[in-house]
């Protein structure tokens, strides 16, 4: 009842946004979950069908033993406690891509209850089935005002695991971030395609607001159709924007259901408290209860692979990574996954050397693209950063073979030999007489860094650099100036 | 030669084709003819050819089922009794009635009945009421009242049926035959086009016990269709008991007395049978059921609440009926569904969604499901001291056509006597044990889950006792007169 609140107008206050999630995942199993029709992306519609998945009259339901599997392997990866025995529901309404008129869900006893991932508390984990897809022709596009609309039921009994999060979160940011560490873990453990474009991932918000340092809840809103990562921060930035904004000129926040407009940004009212459904749940009689036994849960707790919350412990605490890039890395599997296979490449790999290129190699490629899928191979990639480390070649020299690495691919060795990009040191004689001339060109500056003044030495290396195409090492031109001017 | 045929019982009839003093296809024709006459309005489809053979060594030697009209048959009209699927044609067969096709009992025809099982007369059907055919102005009872019709009526040589609340029973007892529901689980209910899925279990209507028995030994079994289902702990066996020596009958109080509305004729003739159990052999004490009173009241919650969601489906987007609204999804629907659906039905669906709403679910359906529980523990209670409750089925004698039609109430009050034993999930017989007034009284036999054999063998030992004869029904059979 914090809408309410609202009465008195005070434009100084600050509010806090609070934030929980319920996300949707459709399950990779191989059939629907509740008949045996084979799931499907992409193909002629109604193509997967059968007298189950079509509601037609006397049909039942038979559970998909491979979703419950899923299912407790979500709780597991998410902490969550299995019930020994949940039950399925009826969610009763009418639309036409519901063909029996209700939606098999999990109501009073989730799957899964409980549970942390990352700052944020799980509240539940359910399984149920997805409706089938409804195509509406006319430019609406919805199905008001369409001319025609129809069906395609090959999508309607897909396997879904619905995760409700407790209202955690403070910032669209925050937001946009765990659901990010949510699909990584749910990708690591290989339930989902977790893919928001093509609606394997569907994420819903809760967003309410209240007063800076204020632990009451004030009114909700329940916001959907955010199809992307960036739309999720989008709308709900753009909905605590909203109703900070009715609370500073004193209006309520009105409980209701609001659809996301990706093209322009905004929020409209989908359907109000007063207009929300009554789903009228009861226990599925078509259905006994689901025994999830202790074989199960141990079956599923025998193919977690290791989560990335815990690689990225590993890879702080055994592999001495900064807490920052070790979560860079472990929260992208696949970067976690190239990183591990560059790192087992070279014997005597240096974790943190390899995690600062990685970072660079990341830049190079396209924005959340997989470096497996890329020109670079994990070895290549070792030997680079090992011939830098070992100076080989300089950091800018490994730049400019890792752009062509990336753009044709091949051995990092040959390419530095073809370009003739190898380091030049002091013993080969070359760089002394570099160093010597650059001395000679700014005396000033030489003058000024004998006297002490380091910043002096940003010309004289910078002379060093020109001269040798970035072939010297930084640090190997330091050496030998110090050394030149006898300090 | 047919009037022979006729006098043979079900398993008779599979008995002389297995020797081979019968030719099968010749029963069948017999039985498709009478049937096609249908005096009764007992059908809704009557096979036009003669069936595929039986397969060789079947057991059921070709002698063929009639099946009410829920039950999905591929490519035959499966409508339940609704306008809102006439003409409906299924891609798929029930699982029990493929078992029997593979058993060797091919379909003969589609039994009319209540529209969705909704009904005691059997008057709620779109497709017109069945005539009882004992009396043609009464009603056979429902909601399979035209299986129970066709069998009693000499059209049909066994049938199926489904009970969900008497369904099955009461017809039966209104027809002079035998209707078995059995244990909850024992038969599949796949491609039944569900009622109130927690209760509705198909079962036979037969002749006599022995066709029950052995029609139900087909029937029964685990299908991994159906997950409610479960194995039966033993083989169904052709009954042969001949006393009742040391069998324990209760009579509870609850259900028993004129006070609960029994017609006195119905309970003569069910204290008659009482005493010949006695002579058999079996003691006869008085038990209770103290919930059994609740009983109706909480089936009128529980089943309308599963029937509001079961009848979801049928919304016009897909397959049956469909009323065009003015290019508008809520005008469709509800156009749909109102021309669709009988007054029963919709009375039903009314209850059954105002009872699961907001608010009022646990006032309604959690109490239904309270008094459920209880009742369930009654009967074992019961069943640690006797051995099987004995009932009449119904409180009354078949009545005439039109006389509750228009008071729900009072049709309800049919199912008193039945509806205990769905909500517990228990099997049930029901017996012809003498006739009232010219019209059959049946008795109901009630055991505990997965008693099957022990119950038909009691049943069958008094129905040997009794020796009822229903054959004068036959006549009801013939054309009008």
């Amino acid at each position: 009842m914090g809408g309410g609140r609202g009465a008195s107008v005070n434009a100084e206050v600050q509010y806090e946004p609070v934030i929980g999630l319920e996300i949707h995942v459709q399950l990779k199993t191989r059939t629907k979950m509740f008949c045996g029709c084979e799931l499907s992306f992409g193909d002629p519609p109604n193509t997967h069908t059968c007298p189950r998945c079509l509601g037609l009259a006397g049909t039942l339901p038979v559970v998909n033993a491979q979703a419950v599997h899923y299912g407790i392997m979500i709780g597991l990866a998410l902490g969550s406690q299995i019930a020994p025995r949940s039950q399925f529901h009826r969610k009763n309404y009418f639309y036409p891509d519901l063909p029996k008129g209700y939606q098999i869900s999990q109501y009073d006893v989730p799957l899964c209850s409980g549970g942390q991932l990352g700052e944020v508390r799980i509240h539940r984990v359910h399984l149920e089935e997805d409706a089938a897809k409804l195509v509406h022709l006319g430019a609406s596009g919805r199905i008001h005002g369409a001319q025609r609309s129809a069906v395609d039921f090959n999508r309607g009994g897909t396997p879904l695991a619905e995760i409700v999060t407790e209202p955690d979160l403070r910032s669209a940011e925050a937001a946009r971030e765990w659901l990010s560490l949510l699909r990584t873990t749910l990708r690591a453990i290989g339930v989902s395609d977790v893919n928001m474009e093509e609606g394997s991932l569907r994420c819903d918000a809760n967003v309410s607001v209240r007063p800076v340092g204020s632990s009451e809840l004030g009114t909700k809103t329940e916001l959907k159709n955010m199809n992307s990562f960036r739309f999720l921060a989008q709308g709900i930035r753009a909905e605590v924007e909203r109703q900070s904004e009715l609370l500073r000129a004193g209006q309520p926040v009105l409980q209701e259901t609001l659809h996301f407009d990706p093209s322009s940004g905004r929020l409209t009212p989908l359907r109000s408290k007063e207009e929300a459904h009554d789903y009228r749940y009861f226990p599925e009689p078509d259905l006994v209860p689901l025994e999830a036994t202790p074989e199960m849960i141990e079956a599923a707790r025998a193919q977690l692979p290791e989560l990335p919350s815990a690689r990225a412990q590993r890879f702080a605490g055994a592999l001495g990574l900064p807490a920052e890039r070790a979560r860079d890395l472990a929260f992208r599997s696949e970067l976690a996954d190239f990183f591990e296979a560059a790192l087992a490449a070279t014997p005597n790999g240096e974790p943190v050397a390899l995690a600062n290129w990685m970072q660079t190699l990341v830049e190079r490629l396209e924005d959340g693209a997989d470096p497996a899928g890329s020109l670079v191979s994990p070895a290549a990639f070792a030997q680079l950063v090992a011939m830098v480390s070992e100076k080989a070649i300089s950091r800018e020299a490994g730049r400019e073979v890792l752009d062509m690495l990336v753009a044709q691919g091949g051995d990092p060795a040959a390419i530095v030999e073809r370009e003739g990009l190898g380091a030049i040191s002091a013993d080969d004689g070359g760089l002394g007489d570099v160093v010597a001339a650059a001395l000679a060109s700014d005396p000033d500056a030489a003058e000024q860094v004998r006297a002490g003044n380091m910043k002096a030495m940003g010309p004289l290396v910078g002379y060093v650099m020109r001269e040798t195409k970035g072939r010297a090492d930084g640090a190997e031109i330091n050496r030998l100036i110090r050394q030149q001017l006898g300090i | 030669m047919s009037q022979h045929l006729l006098e043979l019982s079900a398993a008779q009839a599979v008995a002389a084709i297995r020797a081979g003093e019968l030719d099968a296809a010749e029963l069948f024709e017999l039985y498709r003819s009478r049937a096609a006459a249908d005096p009764l309005n007992a059908f809704t489809w009557v096979a036009e050819d003669a069936a595929v053979a039986a397969p060789a060594g079947a057991p059921l030697a070709g002698v063929p089922a009639a099946v009410k009209d829920l039950f999905c048959t591929e490519g035959v009209p499966s409508q339940s009794g609704s306008r809102i699927l006439e003409g409906y044609r299924p891609p798929y067969t029930a699982t029990v009635v493929a078992k029997l096709a593979k058993a060797g009992a091919p379909l003969l025809a589609k039994t009319n009945q209540d529209e969705f099982a909704m009904g005691s007369s059997n008057e709620n059907s779109a497709y017109g009421p069945v005539l009882n055919p004992w009396d043609r102005a009464r009603v056979p009872g429902g909601s399979s009242g035209g299986s129970a019709a066709a069998v009693a009526a000499g059209l049909a040589p066994w049938a199926l049926g489904t009970d969900t609340g008497g369904s099955i029973r009461q017809p039966a007892a209104f027809c002079g035959i035998v209707g078995l529901k059995p244990t909850y689980g024992a038969c599949s209910r796949y491609g039944m086009i569900a009622f109130a899925s927690s209760l509705d279990q198909a079962g036979p209507l037969t002749r006599d016990v022995t066709d029950a028995a052995l029609l139900l030994r087909h029937m029964v079994g685990r299908d991994q269709n159906d997950s409610t289902s479960l194995e039966l702990p033993e083989e169904i066996r052709l009954p042969s008991r001949g006393d009742l020596k040391g069998v324990r009958l209760g009579v509870p109080q609850e259900l028993t007395g004129t006070a609960g509305g029994i017609d006195p004729g119905v309970l003569a003739s069910f204290e008659a049978a009482l005493a010949q159990a006695q002579a058999l052999g079996a003691s006869v004490e008085p038990c209770t059921l103290p919930h059994a009173p609740h009983a109706l009241s909480a089936y009128y919650i529980i089943a309308p609440a599963e029937a509001s969601a079961n009848l979801a489906r049928f919304d016009g987007v897909r397959y049956g009926l469909r009323v065009a609204g003015d290019s508008d999804l809520d005008t469709m629907y509800s156009r749909t569904r109102a021309q669709g659906f009988g007054a029963e039905v919709k009375r039903r669906i009314m209850l059954g969604t105002y009872a699961l709403s907001s608010g009022y679910y646990d006032a309604y359906y959690g109490t239904a499901q309270r008094v459920r529980t209880r009742i369930s523990q009654d009967f074992q209670s019961a069943f640690a001291e006797v051995d099987f409750i004995v009932t009449p089925t119904a409180p009354t004698t078949a009545f005439e056509l039109g006389a509750k039609s228009h008071d729900p109430l009072a049709m309800y009050l049919n199912d008193v006597c039945t509806v205990p034993m769905s909500l517990a999930g228990i099997p049930a017989i029901s017996i012809p044990c003498g006739l009232s007034d010219g019209l059959p009284v049946g008795l109901q036999l009630a055991g505990p889950a997965f008693s099957e054999n022990a119950l038909l063998d009691a049943a069958y030992a008094l129905e040997q006792a009794l020796a009822f004869d229903g054959r004068s029904a036959w006549a009801g059979g013939g054309a009008p007169a």
